[in-house]
C-alpha cells in the first residue's frame, strides 16, 4: 500500500499535516510530501478538503494459509482464584452475535477452575466449553497460558479468537498471537463482520481515544482481539442450555516465572473502577484532601466508585489507582460525575466513553463541559453537598 | 547487570489539542516526549544499576527524530542509546515491531528488558510481551513494585484489575511497569552534559539481521482499514436557573437511569 499526494490537487492548505499522527508530511515547493515514515494510518485521507490524498493498494498479498480451514469463534473465559470474571461473559453475549453470522459454533476456554464452572459458560451461552484443569493453571502466569492456548489454537483452528483487555487478557495474548503467527487487536470497544470478505472488523480507540480506528486482519488466522470490559453485554443466561464440556489434556508445561501470593484489594474497600456503574471523580477545583471524604459519600450513595484527575493523584490527595485518564484507567461506566475536573485531553480520554457525563465546575470554559451530558457551574463544596442531600431525601 | 529499556517516542499529550469541528486531535507545532511510562522504565533500570552495577541501554525503534528521546534518557542516567530505523519499519504493528525489537536486542545482549506497560498514543501494552515471546523469555507486566532483585531473580508486585500479585521469576526476563514503581528523577546537569556529547549508535534493517516480509507495513498482520471520529454522545446541555432546581433536575435524571 501507499499513500500518495495527487499535486494538481494539492492546495497547500496544511490541513494533512496537522492531521498526521507521526509528522511524516512536510510542505515543500507549495505542494505536501509524505515522507518514508508515514505509517499508513489514512488520517490525511480524511483531513484533505481537497480530495488530493489517495491510496493506491499494491497487489493483495495472497494469505500465508488457507482461512477456510478455520471456523468458530472462541472466547477466553478468565477465571480469579476460581470464580469466572465478568468479561469473559460479555465477551460471550458479544461472541454469539458473530458465530451467528458466521453460522460457526461458540466455545469457551477454560483454564483452572472447575467443572462447574465449565458448566457455567454452557449457560451463559457457550458451545462448547475447552477445559484445561491443572494445578499449573489455577493461579495465572504468561508462560503456561499461552502454551496451552496457542496448542488449542492449532489444533482447533478457530476463525476469531477473544479476550477480554484486563490485566491477565493483556498480558498473555501477545504472547499467544506471537506462537500461533497471527495479529492481534488491543482493546476493541465493538466489533463486527465486514459482509464481502467475511474479515472480523476490530474497532478500537486510537491516538488517544480521539479517533477510531477499524482493524484488520486480513490474510492470517485466527483474527484475535482483547476486548474492553464493560462494553458489550452479557447474553441470556439459561441454566438448561445444553453443551459440551472437551476436557483438554495438559501436560509438560513450564513456567518460569511463579506466583507466590495473590493479594486482592477489593476486600478492603478499594472498588475496581472498571466493575462499577457510576464514578465521581474529583480533580485539582476540590483544592484539599478533604474534598475526597464529600466524594466518597456521594459515590457510595449511588453505589459506586471514586476516580480522580492526574492532577489531584499528583498533589497526592488520592492513590494512582484512582486515577482515570491516559496514565491511569480507561473508564466507561454508565453516569460519570466529574467534580472540580477542568477536561484536560489526557482526562477525557480515559472517561468519555461514559454513557452519561455530568460536569461540576466553577469555571464556564472548562473543557469537561464539552464532553458532558449535564454541566452545572458551580463551587463542587456547594453544589456535592446539595446533590448528596437531595439524594438523601429523595432515598427516604 | 545489563539492562535494556525500549522506549517510544510519542506526542507530549497535555499539548495535543482537539479540533473541535473535525473533532480530531490537532498535533501540529505539539513537541515530542518519552512516552511517561517508558520514563519509569528508565529510572527502573537505573536504579537496577545503581544496586546492581552494569549497563543501561536506551533503545527506540523510530524515526530520525527519536535521537531526541535517546537523548533525553541519557540526561536521565542511561548509558547508551541506540536508535533503531530504517524507512524498510515503517507501518510496523505491534507484531511487527516487537520482531524488530527483538532483533536488534538480541544483537545488543542483555539480562533485564524494561518497557512501559503502553505507549499512551497507540495504547496497546502488546509489544512488551511480544518482545519477550520472539526472544523465548519470560515476562511479568505491570510491574509496579521491584521487591527484591539479585543477579539470578527478581520478586515483583504484578499490578491485577482486584489488586496484585507477587511474582517471582529468573534472570533473563522483561518487565513492564506502570507508574507506580517509582518516581523518575529529573536529568542532572552532568547528565544533560552528557546526553549533549552521547554518540547515539543506528541499527538498520541490515544490521538487527531480520527477515524480509517480518518487518514493516509488509511483516505486519493488523491493517489500519479507516480512522473516523468517534460518534458524539447524545446530548449535552448546560443546566441553568437556580442551584436548586439544576440539583433537581439531575436527581430526577438519576433516578431515572435507577442509580437512585
Amino acid at each position: 500500500m501507499r499513500i500518495v499526494i495527487d499535486k494538481d490537487k494539492c492546495t497547500a492548505c496544511g490541513a494533512c499535516i496537522g492531521s498526521c499522527p507521526v509528522s511524516a508530511i512536510a510542505m515543500k515547493d507549495d505542494k505536501a510530501v509524505i515522507d518514508d515514515f508515514c505509517n499508513f494510518c489514512k488520517a490525511c485521507i480524511n483531513a484533505c478538503p481537497e480530495g488530493a490524498i489517495l491510496e493506491i493498494k499494491d497487489e493483495e498479498a495472497a494469505p500465508a494459509a488457507d482461512l477456510s480451514a478455520y471456523k468458530g469463534v472462541w472466547v477466553f473465559a478468565e477465571q480469579r482464584e476460581g470464580k469466572l470474571v465478568s468479561v469473559g461473559l460479555e465477551l460471550l453475549g458479544e461472541g454469539r452475535k458473530l458465530a451467528e453470522i458466521r453460522k460457526a459454533e461458540l466455545c469457551a476456554v477454560l483454564l483452572g477452575a472447575t467443572e462447574a464452572e465449565a458448566k457455567e459458560l454452557i449457560a451463559w451461552g457457550a458451545d462448547k466449553v475447552y477445559h484445561a484443569a491443572d494445578p499449573m493453571l489455577e493461579k495465572f502466569n504468561d508462560e503456561p497460558y499461552s502454551q496451552i492456548f496457542s496448542l488449542l489454537i492449532n489444533q482447533y483452528k478457530p476463525e476469531i479468537v477473544l479476550a477480554g483487555a484486563s490485566a491477565l487478557g493483556r498480558s498473555f495474548f501477545p504472547r499467544v498471537a506471537c506462537k500461533v503467527n497471527t495479529g492481534l487487536t488491543a482493546d476493541c470497544t465493538a466489533l463486527g463482520i465486514q459482509e464481502e470478505t467475511g474479515h472480523l472488523l476490530q474497532i478500537r480507540p486510537a491516538f488517544g481515544g480521539n479517533i477510531m480506528a477499524t482493524i484488520l486482519c486480513p490474510n492470517d488466522r485466527p483474527q484475535m482481539a482483547t476486548v474492553r470490559p464493560k462494553v458489550m453485554k452479557k447474553g441470556e443466561y439459561d441454566a438448561g442450555r445444553k453443551g459440551e464440556i472437551i476436557k483438554v489434556p495438559v501436560s509438560g508445561l513450564v513456567s518460569k516465572t511463579k506466583v507466590v501470593e495473590i493479594v486482592q484489594e477489593s476486600a478492603e474497600g478499594i472498588v475496581n473502577l472498571h466493575d462499577v456503574e457510576v464514578i465521581v471523580s474529583g480533580g485539582r477545583g476540590l483544592t484539599d484532601p478533604k474534598g475526597f471524604e464529600m466524594l466518597k459519600e456521594l459515590a457510595a450513595l449511588l453505589g459506586g466508585a471514586v476516580g480522580a484527575s492526574r492532577a489531584a493523584v499528583d498533589e497526592g490527595w488520592i492513590p494512582y489507582r484512582h486515577q482515570v485518564g491516559q496514565t491511569g484507567k480507561t473508564v466507561g461506566p454508565k453516569i460519570y460525575i466529574a467534580c472540580g475536573i477542568s477536561g484536560a485531553v489526557q482526562h477525557l480520554v480515559g472517561m468519555q466513553s461514559s454513557d452519561i457525563i455530568i460536569a461540576i465546575n466553577k469555571n464556564p470554559d472548562a473543557a469537561i463541559f464539552s464532553v458532558a451530558t449535564y454541566g452545572i457551574v458551580g463551587d463542587v463544596y456547594e453544589v456535592v453537598p446539595m446533590l448528596i442531600s437531595k439524594i438523601k431525601e429523595v432515598k427516604g | 547487570m545489563n539492562c535494556i529499556v525500549c522506549i517510544k517516542q510519542v506526542p507530549d499529550a497535555a499539548e495535543v489539542k482537539i479540533n473541535p469541528e473535525t473533532n480530531t486531535l490537532i498535533r501540529e507545532g505539539v513537541p515530542s516526549m518519552i512516552n511517561p511510562f517508558d520514563v519509569n522504565a528508565i529510572e527502573a533500570a537505573v536504579q537496577i544499576r545503581e544496586k546492581l552495577g552494569g549497563k543501561v541501554t536506551v533503545i527506540t525503534m523510530g524515526p530520525p527524530q527519536a535521537d531526541a528521546a535517546l537523548r533525553e534518557a541519557v540526561s536521565m542516567g542511561a548509558d547508551e542509546g541506540i536508535l533503531i530505523s530504517d524507512k524498510a519499519f515503517a507501518g510496523s504493528d505491534t507484531w511487527a515491531t516487537s520482531y524488530t525489537l527483538s532483533k536488534a536486542i538480541s544483537k545488543i545482549g542483555f539480562d533485564i528488558i524494561l518497557c512501559g506497560k503502553q505507549a499512551i498514543d497507540g495504547d496497546t501494552a502488546q509489544v512488551g510481551p511480544e518482545v519477550a515471546e520472539f526472544l523465548d523469555i519470560p515476562h511479568v507486566a505491570f510491574v509496579k513494585k521491584i521487591e527484591e532483585i539479585s543477579e539470578k531473580s527478581l520478586v515483583v508486585h504484578r499490578h491485577m484489575d482486584d489488586g496484585y500479585d507477587v511474582v517471582e521469576t529468573p534472570v533473563p526476563v522483561l518487565l513492564t511497569v506502570t507508574r507506580e514503581i517509582n518516581v523518575p528523577r529529573l536529568p542532572s546537569l552532568k547528565g544533560k552534559m552528557a546526553a549533549k556529547k552521547a554518540v547515539i549508535g543506528k541499527m538498520d534493517f541490515a544490521a538487527i539481521g531480520a527477515e524480509e516480509g517480518k518487518v514493516g507495513l509488509k511483516g505486519s498482520p493488523t491493517q489500519v482499514q479507516n480512522i473516523f471520529a468517534p460518534p458524539v454522545k447524545g446530548n449535552r446541555r448546560m443546566l441553568e436557573g437556580p442551584i436548586e432546581e439544576q440539583i433537581k433536575t439531575l436527581v430526577d435524571e438519576l433516578r431515572r437511569l435507577q442509580c437512585v
